[in-house]
């Protein structure tokens, strides 16, 4: 009786594990931002569009982080995107160029890093420097706008 | 007409009165429960023996609902998805609604259904025969001899629940969205591991689910320990725990997921 | 070691605004049976549960062994409480636990004895109330007079020097009934024990108490030996154990008069 009992409350806890596991190896990716392996890198954007936290960074569409934080600069009043990328990637040079880029045409915002060339001239992203190449999101209004002013003054 | 005021106003400072008194009851019971250090040796063999009760006798419901969920929610959400060329989403979609909301939340109601009940009208029950009296006379506390137990049983065993729910309804979903609905199974999975994060969204569930279990065995000890000792009584306390926990489960969840969730 | 286990002065108890004994003294001696009789309802087991510390009176001392009961910290209570125990009307036995397990429960909880000793324990408790063969059966399998007697190991499980028996009598059958005077008596002849019977059975308890009291009306209405109380000539004695159904005792509960309400007096208020 008692054994079957602990026999039988083994083989839930056994079973909850497995959920477990399951649900951080399986189901999350527990490498992003699942743990302590990362570094920052912040970014100033004229124009961050529609970016939330939480969006991913790619790399040429390979997800190597996610925006961990935006906020406003209070000296200069433009967009501070906080850059959180696993440590692995940790060897950006200072070239690195910084994009909003929108994954499809309604698709969701994420930074889009292109790292540039490395030569012996120029040093590496360390944690917690500015990427200073940043190109603003695509605000589509704009573009119209600009279109139909282009075509207008032909 | 002016009697009539004056009367339902006591009336509202008489049930006012008799819920703070109540909160207050309960709120003592729970810390005279859990403020001592319990004695391994006699306290573990009742530990596991209540696991056995409350958590794998609810294996199989948590197990089969889950499983009928997560293939719903394939269902129906590829039928939405599809339409708008996103089918690949279907798995982030399962997973996040199941691992923020559906896993804490059903297994809570089921759980509330299944052993809130059984433990209110358990231990009311041992009121009503006079056995926590007799075991006071024994000078052993009840308190400490049954109710904690049960307490920390509900406790554990609620959040595994929660995990075992999602994961289940995870695999049911897969069973429909890959092998039903012809969705590659690589996308399915890996869609599924860019989208959901672990720390936001698996620990949160498992978070909410632990303080649900709080509310809910909290509740369910506590309605049998202070129902009336009658027949009629313990199923006003039973009928009561599956209530009132279920509310306070929905409530809280709101609570809850505007803190974690919302920005 | 005085004669006198438990002491009751002066005690006052109320429940709400009812009050259940109103300034009640009396004592129990030590090793011998002791009866507490009255009519149902006037609060006989919750003497007991004052006397076990369940209860808490308005006033008044209760003393068991010269220790003040309604006094005592927690700590000090629950080791009091392991001198003495209670046989509940139910029997209360655990209903997850079979026969076996319920008697060894007490002598788990509270010594550290090796499951061999243990065994000879229970088994000797569940020879003396003769039941020996039935320890592997769970309380639901057993009959109501077996249940008592059970119930009646457990609480000599650990050897008590006081037991408290709530109605030991009511709903059993005769031969039960002969089982249980016989072993209450027996214990507290061979054992030394103290016992105080609740009861309303006023037969059996003349027969095994050594000293009565009759409660009624917040009261000690009488007390003495059984010889004394059968001679006793307070008519709310006599009438209690002669089993008069009208007497100082009315058979009616408190009401507006009979005629009033059949000649509908009340109807004016419709």
């Amino acid at each position: 009786m008692s054994k079957k009992i602990e026999l039988l409350v083994g083989f839930f806890v056994a079973l909850s594990i497995a959920a477990l596991l399951m649900l951080s190896y399986k189901v999350a990716q527990k490498g992003i931002l699942g743990n302590d392996k990362t570094y920052v890198l912040y970014a100033k954007f004229s124009n961050i569009g529609g970016l939330k936290v939480r969006a991913p960074i790619k790399v040429g569409g390979v997800v190597i982080g996610r925006i961990t934080h935006i906020s406003l600069d209070t000296k200069d009043y433009t967009p501070l995107v906080a850059l959180t990328i696993e440590k692995k990637y940790n060897q950006f040079s200072d070239a690195t160029s910084a994009s909003v880029l929108t994954s499809g045409l309604l698709g969701e915002q994420y930074i889009g890093l292109d790292p540039g060339f490395v030569d012996d001239s120029v040093g590496m992203l360390k944690p917690g420097d500015f990427i200073e190449d940043t190109k603003p999101a695509l605000v589509l209004e704009k573009l119209i706008g600009q279109f139909l002013f282009s075509k207008g003054s032909k | 007409m002016f009697n009539l005021l004056i009367d339902k106003i006591q009336q509202l400072g008489h049930k006012t009165l008799s819920i703070v008194s109540g909160l207050g009851r309960a709120s003592l019971f729970l810390l005279s429960a859990l403020f001592h250090i319990p004695n391994p040796r006699k306290g573990f063999p009742l530990f596991i023996q209540q696991l056995y009760a409350v958590g794998v006798l609810s294996l199989i419901i948590i197990i089969v609902s889950g499983l009928f969920i997560g293939m719903v929610l394939a269902l129906q959400g590829y039928t939405i998805l599809v339409g708008y060329g996103a089918e690949a989403s279907l798995g982030p979609m399962v997973a996040l609604s199941l691992l923020r909301e559906l896993g804490p939340v059903v297994t809570a109601l089921l759980f509330a259904g299944r052993a809130g009940s059984a433990l209110t009208a358990e231990i009311g029950l041992m009121k009503a025969t006079e056995q926590l009296s007799s075991m006071e006379m024994m000078a052993v506390d009840p308190l400490r001899r049954v109710i904690v137990p049960r307490f920390w049983a509900g406790m554990i065993s609620m959040p595994l629940l929660a995990a075992i729910f999602s994961a289940v309804g995870i695999l049911g979903a897969y069973l429909v969205g890959v092998d039903w609905l012809g969705l590659d199974s690589g996308t399915f999975w890996s869609v599924m591991q860019s989208e959901v994060n672990f720390r936001g969204d698996v620990v949160n569930g498992i978070i909410k689910s632990g303080v649900f279990a709080f509310v809910i065995t909290w509740i369910a000890v506590y309605k049998g320990y202070d129902c009336v000792p009658t027949s009629e009584g313990i199923s006003r306390a039973t009928t009561a725990t599956v209530v009132e926990s279920s509310l306070l489960v929905l409530g809280l969840d709101f609570v809850l997921t505007a803190l974690m969730f919302a920005r | 070691m005085s004669e006198t286990l438990i002491d009751i002065q002066n005690m006052t108890f109320k429940r709400d605004e009812r009050v259940i004994y109103d300034n009640v003294s009396l004592s129990i001696p030590r090793g011998k049976v002791t009866a507490i009789m009255g009519p149902s309802g006037i609060g006989k087991t919750t003497l007991l549960r004052l006397i076990g510390g369940q209860l808490k009176p308005e006033s008044g001392k209760i003393l068991f062994d010269q220790q003040n009961i309604p006094t005592l910290s927690r700590h000090d209570l629950y080791e009091t409480r392991k001198r003495m125990s209670m046989l509940f009307q139910s029997g209360a036995l655990f209903s997850e636990m079979t026969v076996y397990d319920n008697i060894a429960f007490p002598i788990r909880e509270h010594s550290k004895l090796s499951e061999a000793l243990i065994e000879k324990m229970v088994l000797m408790k569940l020879e003396v109330v003769g039941l020996r063969g039935a320890r592997n059966l769970y309380p639901s399998e057993l009959s109501g007079g077996m249940a008592r007697r059970a119930a009646l190991a457990r609480a000599i499980a650990l050897d008590p020097e006081l037991i408290l028996y709530d109605e030991p009598f009511a709903g059993q059958d005769p031969i039960s009934m002969g089982v249980i005077v016989r072993l209450i008596r027996a214990l507290s002849d061979a054992l030394g024990l103290t016992s105080v019977v609740v009861s309303h059975d006023v037969q059996e308890v003349m027969s095994i108490a050594d000293y009565i009291y009759i409660i009624a009306e917040q009261k000690i209405i009488g007390q003495g030996t059984p010889e004394q109380i059968a001679k006793e000539s307070s008519p709310l004695v006599k009438q209690f154990v002669q089993g008069e159904a009208d007497g100082p005792v009315a058979f009616h509960y408190p009401a507006k008069p009979y005629r009033d309400e059949l000649l509908g007096k009340g109807m004016m208020n419709v």
